[in-house]
């Protein structure tokens, strides 16, 4: 279950001018049913560049309801000028903050605002997906501006963050070594990859190692087939064995080698050890 | 406010007969089964009374029963057992549609170097056969089949699925986690190699679940240490874990026939109502064959997190398919590998009853679901 705020909650169960607005005169509209959210935001804007009124339509989930109704309420009264200003981070903090994995329905309403007046000042109106920007995200159709935008507006520093915000990787994930190095670019730091910190084995740490897999896990599962191997020699990251019983005879016993022997060597000792026989 | 609790394929309320079954063995008698002295004892006569209680409800031997800690460890044990007594095959079947329990983990045997096929479901949520009779191969280790899918109820054939297994040579295991109790099952006269239980799906505790292994399968334990459950499953018993899931399997013999009934008539109760009120739904799943529990409906454009909480101000407890309820992005992968479109699949909600549910919480239901949906509708974008 999220975590809402009460504002959220009071949002969604009592939306604020909700529904079309009959005599809008710039609408912006973002999202799609196949993204599972959508968002219609209407503006009556007058001659002054004034905001009059707003109302919206959204198709989402509750923080989705809860801030396109939150943001038109931050609009009304505002000149366009002061409104192309807001950020999600503005609609988030009205509605007392957003579960990190909803910030994206918060993104949803400030390019949707955006949209809208671009419209009315007869621009464009999805600046990103076309001559702005590269798209990096197939599934949710987010660009690179539109992730830039995210990553300046809310100090994003981790991949994760940026899929909450804007979507971008959460399905199919192809794009999510782009999204890393747009955000990499954009932090000036080499990439962010975690590297678990491996171990350096000795020799002799490393033929002990060996011997306590060999004896302790590979030797009872050959022996519960019939079979038993023997450790021959370990010359660097190479390790002889022999195989007995069983295993010397069948036909199988190079798979056996390297499926399970070599397998088993590298999960539990260095991922980098090769298995022959002796 | 009252609860009304539709959500039982997530978990179930503990049967006032198991908590009262349990208690002694949280009190007084809290003896190791292990033990050599009649104090523990009389806890180890306790412990295997549960053992045939489970084995009854499912038509198998006492000793074909091994407890675990839930679902999830049976189907893990399972898969690590079936690949490790048959190193040489490297192949495994399963579906698209498996509870999590099961995908996860056979796609951690993929990136281990396995073949995974995993079969493809059509919009009812069936599964072809004859590319199951294509997939199987002598070399295949294991097939992994759900009794019933959770998500809409859809029921496999898993006894005709494990004959053709069995004519290969190959290892049969079935989640059923969401089936026992509410379909019958009898192991004994099944090809069924392995079944997993989890004993919260049936009015037990969450914590305690149980992995069949039908006798004369060769077995190895994930679980390594002591000898317990014939040195299949190391640690010591859950003991009061293990005496109330005993005896919710009794109960559940006992009640299986008002499951089929009693509950598939509210459900089709709640479902027929909701879907004359509503325009624009419809049910996913077979409703030829599906869980007598189980109703998935999909409301065209609106999102199921949003009708979630909806209901959840009428006391109403359901689940979704939809991408926003889970934190993921995408709709349920069940619902997706369906190919149901996208119109519905963000709207699906399902209920799934009890025999706890009564009918005048369907009725409360029937009744104020539909202005919630118009409520969402009204300021939906989309229509019609």
């Amino acid at each position: 279950m999220w975590n809402y705020t009460d504002a959220v909650h009071d949002h969604f169960l009592h939306p604020r001018n909700a529904g079309p607005l009959a005599d809008a005169n710039a609408i912006g509209e973002v999202g799609s049913l196949a993204c599972g959210d959508a968002l219609k935001l209407y503006l009556r804007i007058n001659d002054k560049g004034i905001i009059e009124d707003a109302g919206f339509e959204t198709f989402g989930c509750a923080s989705a309801i809860a801030s396109s109704s939150v943001l038109t309420e931050l609009v009304k009264g505002m000149h366009v000028d002061e409104a192309i200003k807001l950020t999600n981070k503005d609609i988030a903090n009205a509605l007392g903050g957003l579960p990190k994995e909803k910030m994206h329905c918060s993104v949803m309403g400030a390019e949707a605002l955006e949209a809208a007046i671009r419209q009315w000042k007869g621009e464009p109106a999805v600046p990103h997906a076309h001559e702005e920007g590269k798209l990096i995200c197939k599934c949710f159709g987010v660009t690179d501006a539109q992730i830039l935008r995210a990553i300046r507006e809310n100090g994003l520093k981790t991949v994760e963050e940026i899929t909450n915000y804007t979507k971008a990787g959460g399905a199919c994930g192809d794009c999510l070594d782009q999204i890393a190095e747009i955000l990499a670019d954009e932090l000036r730091s080499p990439r962010l990859v975690e590297i678990a910190p491996k171990p350096r084995l000795t020799n002799v740490q490393r033929m002990q190692r060996v011997m306590k897999v060999i004896d302790e896990e590979i030797r009872p599962q050959l022996e519960a087939d019939g079979g038993t191997i023997e450790l021959v020699d370990v010359d660097g990251k190479r390790v002889l064995v022999s195989l007995g019983g069983r295993c010397a005879q069948c036909r199988a016993s190079a798979v056996t080698l390297h499926d399970l022997v070599q397998r088993t060597l590298r999960e539990q000792v260095e991922d980098d050890i090769t298995v022959e026989e002796a | 406010m009252k609860t009304i609790y539709l959500d039982n394929n997530a978990t179930t309320a503990v049967a006032p007969e198991v908590r009262d079954a349990m208690l002694p063995y949280l009190g007084e008698f809290y003896g190791n089964p292990s033990s050599m002295h009649s104090f523990g004892g009389q806890v180890a006569g306790a412990v295997d009374e549960a053992r045939q209680r489970v084995a009854r409800l499912l038509g198998a031997q006492p000793e074909e029963i091994i407890f675990t800690s839930c679902g999830s460890e049976s189907d893990n044990t399972a898969f690590w057992s079936a690949l490790q007594t048959q190193p040489e095959k490297r192949r495994i079947i399963t579906t698209r549609v498996e509870h999590p329990a099961i995908l996860n983990v056979a796609q951690y045997w993929e990136r281990q170097g396995y073949h995974v096929t995993y079969l493809p479901v059509d919009d009812k949520c069936r599964l072809d056969l004859d590319a199951y009779a294509e997939a199987l191969r002598e070399d295949t280790a294991l097939v992994s089949v759900m009794c019933a899918n959770n998500e809409v109820g859809t029921i496999y054939p898993v006894e005709k699925m494990a004959r053709m297994a069995a004519e290969k040579g190959v290892l049969f295991h079935t989640d059923a986690v969401q089936a026992v109790g509410k379909a019958p099952l009898n192991l004994g006269e099944s090809a069924i190699g392995m079944l997993s239980l989890s004993g919260h799906k049936l009015h037990a505790p969450k914590g305690i679940g149980v992995l069949y292994v039908r006798k004369g399968v060769r077995f190895r334990p994930l679980l390594r240490g002591g000898h317990q459950e014939h040195g299949r499953r190391a640690g010591t018993e859950n003991v009061p874990y293990i005496i109330g899931l005993g005896m919710a399997a009794h109960l559940a013999s006992e009640h299986m026939e008002q499951e089929r009934t009693g509950v598939a008539r509210l459900r089709d109760k709640l479902e027929q109502g909701l879907l004359a009120a509503i325009p624009d739904c419809r049910v996913n799943g077979d409703t030829e064959n599906r869980l007598p529990n189980t109703s998935n409906i999909a409301f065209k454009n609106v999102e199921g997190e949003a009708i979630l909480l909806m209901l959840d101000r009428l006391g109403i407890c359901a689940s979704s398919g939809s991408a926003c309820t889970s934190g993921s992005l995408e709709p349920s992968h069940v619902l997706r590998a369906m190919g149901v479109p996208f119109t519905f699949a963000h709207g699906s909600v399902r209920f799934s009853l009890s025999r706890y549910t009564t009918e005048e919480e369907v009725d409360f239901t029937v009744q104020h679901l539909p202005s919630a949906i118009e409520t969402l509708r009204k300021i939906s974008p989309f229509k019609g």
